[in-house]
């Protein structure tokens, strides 16, 4: 019996968003009475923190707390359109409308404040804590609470803004495949370590070190969460998921959580991550879209360091222990013939 | 979890107040307490609850549908087959154009994959209508059936699906989505060593802990709220308008937060079907997946065969790369003529290969059908790409990690599919992953960058 | 189908209701007394999301008919504040980002919540002992180990 090391490697990118019929989204912003924020959009939050997200991308570009900002979605009676939460497209195409959007409302914002103050409205900054201000006279304020009841009840002003973010629809040249298939790639590398247990065939990954380059860290604790999430679902696919393990076979297919295998609690590998930062030049703040990707690498790199470690490759997912042992005996057989 | 910073630094400002913050979640507080809303935390009195006869076969004519026994059974309100659905005949894509229409909300004269939705059966109880579909008789003409990507492309083989007519989605390009980059034959001719392999996988399930499901209401202004969890809003709304026949007006989804999604809520086998219950019995509705439909009836990740033939040189440039994909698709088109198109796009992967040629297949079986899963049309590619690429490098006996830094793309440089490398950042990633797993590499990568070519 | 009332105290009040015979304390909990805090994963007891404790033990509450608790003392998560005053666990939930679709969470709080009356200072192995019957698909499960130590943490220290 031996049980045996070796690691792996692999390196991915991936394309952010959706884009065979064009891929649009849309964001609407406007301010209460008391210069409080809604975003209505009818993107999905599945988990990832959408909402969180968007909050904290209308707070930047409005240069208000993110707590001022509530986010209203997925109601069709309310939210334009989005194309949906897919495709790793949702941080950066609704991000993008609600920059748009709250721009534009940030814009009448500070015409109402340039009113009240008598000054140009070019002339004013937010403070970021709910204020407005002239630019190098910070005395010389009046709070968002006071400018939105202005332009309520005095000046007639809506304080709201329209965002639309549209990749055109590219069509593939039949001949050459030439397309723009998706705006800004995501990058990763993961090195991933394992033991093979060359009488039984089974494999545990021992650690993974993943290093994502995702254009901006919009939140770095929901980014964390999403990447550890994600690398734990690349190694659930590299050795256990499948409804079907003896494809095309139709028969045995998993009917529930105890036919269906993932990693449990007790299974995990010892994850490390890294984040780099490039912005892209299209994304919000220039953010691209890891939710997908962030599954990918650990796949070949446990499949790499199986074969680091006992010298047989497997190229059929998932890498069962039967896989294993019927491809280590292969390899004796050989050695033997 | 560490944030890099040093890379790339000189394009960027971190000047933000609210961007780059670590604040919590909004819903974090709901989901501690038990009291964030999923679609399926509501009660509404009067309930039907929506239960579906399935296909046991992969491939049969239905020669007839009896429901007398089953509309006897006590509770059952009423039973809904393909004749009640005013247009039967769908499919997602094609609002943005992407036909055919080659599925049916419920099966008419055939089912063709085992879990095939047939009969609709409403009851005031979920276990009476578990009790009277069980009652539904389908008097079936077994087929031959095909399950395997490769009997499916046989020449003699069974058609799977008519409205295509051929055992795969037939684009502008033909049998596959092509690209075509510099000559591959050439490239293959000047390598050093050739390589070609095969990969494949299975079908993967993203069992979200929510299964799919959506309650509607028919409302008093003769309009219907649709509580769901779909992860497209529009998708569900403009496909409802559509099989119903009924004005987008008629029709209000209302999301909230999904109990996981993973691309497994992007087909609309759900919504459609209930509203119509609701408006056949003008009472609300629920129809919400069991965990076996969850695992074996939506649509899963697709199974792929994936085949990579490399020319390589001795000092490791990867000088041409041939790739043919073969995406199941199952016996629908859903969201896999998409996915096989992104696998085209997304191959060779994130390598400068002078010479390609790619050909993705979506291939239709009597399978369940398959569609969107996170990373669908890249992720079982990435496992094909990057399993060969250690073993180009194992071939001339090169560190895996150095030979991809002699491969990987950089700003400018032109992909496969005719778009130049915009924002590369691959190189810096493996320079930061050499760091972190103390897997060390030749200086001369170390001060590689992605924003420029030396020499 | 006849009906049979059931009666027990649930976080502290006590409720009673008619249901069908053969409905089980998930649904009762549910459909007719408003605490939708347990979810229904699987409806088979292999997932926990539905997870509750009754008489201070956990159990599954989709796998429990109604009628066999009548006079238990029943808590669910949605219990476990103290009005604004979040649970430890439910705060170190918070604090290490450990939910994200949040659908596993209640359950995955009350398995923990269960390990930490019984055991106040457990060690990673038995934080991972007590969650390995909830099934979670977002988080990877580390962020939820990690929080579970951080609120028994939070516990010794605020005990001391």
């Amino acid at each position: 019996m031996a049980v045996k090391r070796g690691r792996g490697v692999a390196a991915v990118n991936y394309p952010t968003g959706m884009n065979l019929g064009g891929d649009p989204t849309q964001a609407l912003v406007h301010s209460t009475p008391t210069g409080s924020f809604m975003v209505t959009l009818s993107s999905v939050d599945l988990g990832q923190g959408l909402k969180q997200i968007m909050a904290q991308i209308c707070a930047e570009t409005i240069g208000v707390p993110t707590e001022s900002v509530t986010v209203d979605t997925a109601d069709t009676d309310t939210g334009p359109h989005c194309m949906g939460t897919f495709a790793s497209r949702g941080t950066h195409r609704a991000g993008n409308a609600v920059i748009q959007a709250a721009r534009e409302a940030r814009q009448v914002m500070l015409e109402v404040a340039a009113e009240e103050l008598e000054v140009n409205a070019s002339d004013l900054d937010t403070d970021g804590s709910g204020n407005i201000h002239v630019k190098g006279a910070p005395s010389r304020s009046i709070s968002i609470f006071d400018t939105a009841l202005a332009a309520h009840f005095k000046h007639g002003r809506s304080i709201s803004g329209r965002g639309m973010f549209l990749v055109p629809r590219s069509y593939p040249e039949t001949e050459t495949g030439a397309m723009k298939p998706s705006t800004c790639y995501a990058h990763a590398c993961t090195v991933a370590e394992v033991e093979v247990d060359e009488e039984t065939g089974e494999v545990v990954v021992l650690s993974v070190k993943n290093v994502f380059e995702i254009g901006r860290a919009l939140n770095p604790k929901m980014v964390e969460q999403q990447l550890i999430g994600g690398s734990w679902m690349g190694i659930s696919h590299a050795l256990y998921e499948t409804t079907e393990p003896y494809y095309p076979d139709r028969e045995h297919g998993a009917r529930d959580y105890n036919e269906y295998l993932m990693p449990g609690p007790g299974d995990l590998a010892e994850t490390e991550i890294a984040v780099l930062e490039r912005p892209s030049g299209d994304g919000p703040f220039g953010a691209k879209g890891p939710g997908e990707m962030c599954a990918n690498p650990q796949i070949p790199a446990v499949a790499n360091a199986i074969f680091d470690a006992v010298g047989v490759r497997v190229d059929t997912l998932p890498i069962t222990p039967e896989r294993v042992l019927r491809a280590l005996r292969q390899r004796d057989a050989g050695a033997t013939a | 979890m560490k944030l890099s910073k040093n890379y790339f630094a000189d394009e960027r400002t971190d000047d933000f107040t609210e961007i780059g913050q670590p604040r919590p979640r909004s819903d974090i507080r709901g989901h501690v307490t038990g009291r964030t809303a999923y679609f399926a935390d509501r009660t509404f009195p009067g309930l039907l609850h929506l239960k579906m006869v399935r296909s046991p076969h992969h491939h049969a004519r239905i020669r007839g549908i009896d429901t007398s026994e089953a509309e006897k059974h006590p509770g059952v309100a009423r039973i809904i087959t393909a004749k009640d659905v005013p247009q039967n005949l769908y499919t997602i894509l094609i609002l943005i154009h992407v036909g055919p229409e080659d599925e049916h909300v419920l099966a008419e004269d055939k089912v063709r994959w085992k879990g095939e939705a047939v009969v609709a059966v409403l009851a005031e109880t979920a276990r009476a209508a578990e009790e009277a579909a069980a009652k539904v008789k389908v008097d079936y003409e077994v087929l031959p059936a095909v399950l395997s990507i490769e009997d499916a492309l046989k020449p003699d083989a069974p058609i799977v699906n008519e409205h295509h007519g051929r055992n795969y989605y037939l684009y502008d390009s033909g049998e596959c989505r092509k690209v075509r980059f510099g000559d591959v034959e050439k490239g293959f001719a000047q390598a050093d060593h050739i390589l070609e392999e095969s990969y494949s996988s299975g079908p993967i399930e993203h069992a979200p802990l929510e299964t799919s499901g959506c309650i509607v209401t028919p409302e008093a202004n003769g309009r219907f709220t649709c509580y769901t969890n779909t992860q497209a809003m529009f998708f569900t709304l403009d496909n409802a308008s559509i099989i119903l026949q009924m004005p987008g007006h008629k029709l209000h989804m209302v999301g909230g937060t999904v109990g996981g999604g993973f691309g497994g809520k992007v087909d609309v086998t759900i919504e459609p079907v209930a509203i119509l219950a609701a408006k056949l019995t003008g009472r609300p509705v629920s129809f919400i997946y069991s965990r076996e439909e969850e695992m074996q009836v939506s649509s899963p990740r697709a199974a792929e065969r994936i085949v990579i033939k490399d020319g390589v040189m001795k000092d490791g440039r990867i000088v041409a790369r041939q790739v043919t994909a073969y995406i199941d698709a199952g016996a629908y088109s859903r969201h896999s003529p998409y996915g096989a198109q992104k696998s085209a796009a997304h191959f060779p992967g994130p390598y400068t290969i002078s010479n390609v040629a790619i050909d993705s297949y979506c291939v239709y079986t009597n399978r369940t059908p398959s569609s969107a899963m996170r990373g669908f049309g890249v992720t079982i590619g990435d496992f094909a790409l990057e399993v060969q690429t250690d073993k180009l490098a194992r071939l001339i006996g090169m560190d895996p990690l150095e030979f991809r830094f002699i491969n990987a793309y950089r700003d400018g440089d032109m992909k496969a599919h005719r778009q130049p490398t915009e924002g590369a950042a691959l190189i810096e990633c493996m320079q930061e992953a050499s760091v972190i797993a103390g897997w060390p590499v030749s200086e001369r990568f170390m001060k590689m960058s992605s924003r420029t070519r030396e020499g | 189908m006849a009906k049979i009332s059931v009666q027990f105290t649930l976080n502290g009040s006590e409720r009673a209701e008619f249901v069908e015979s053969g409905t089980t304390l998930l649904a009762a909990l549910r459909d007719k007394m408003d605490d939708t805090s347990p979810k229904g994963g699987c409806h088979q007891g292999a997932c926990g999301a539905c997870t509750v404790m009754i008489d201070g033990e956990l159990r599954l509450s989709c796998l429990t008919l109604a009628e066999t608790c009548n006079g238990a003392q029943i808590r669910t998560t949605a219990g476990l504040a103290n009005g604004e005053v979040l649970h430890p666990l439910q705060r170190a939930f918070e604090d290490a980002f450990a939910a994200q679709c949040g659908f596993c969470t209640p359950g995955m709080i009350m398995a923990a919540a269960a390990l930490l009356e019984r055991n106040p200072n457990p060690d990673r192995a038995d934080v991972v002992e007590a969650i390995s019957g909830n099934v979670c698909r977002c988080t990877g499960y580390e962020p939820i180990i990690q929080a579970v130590l951080l609120a028994a943490r939070a516990n010794s220290t605020s005990a001391a």
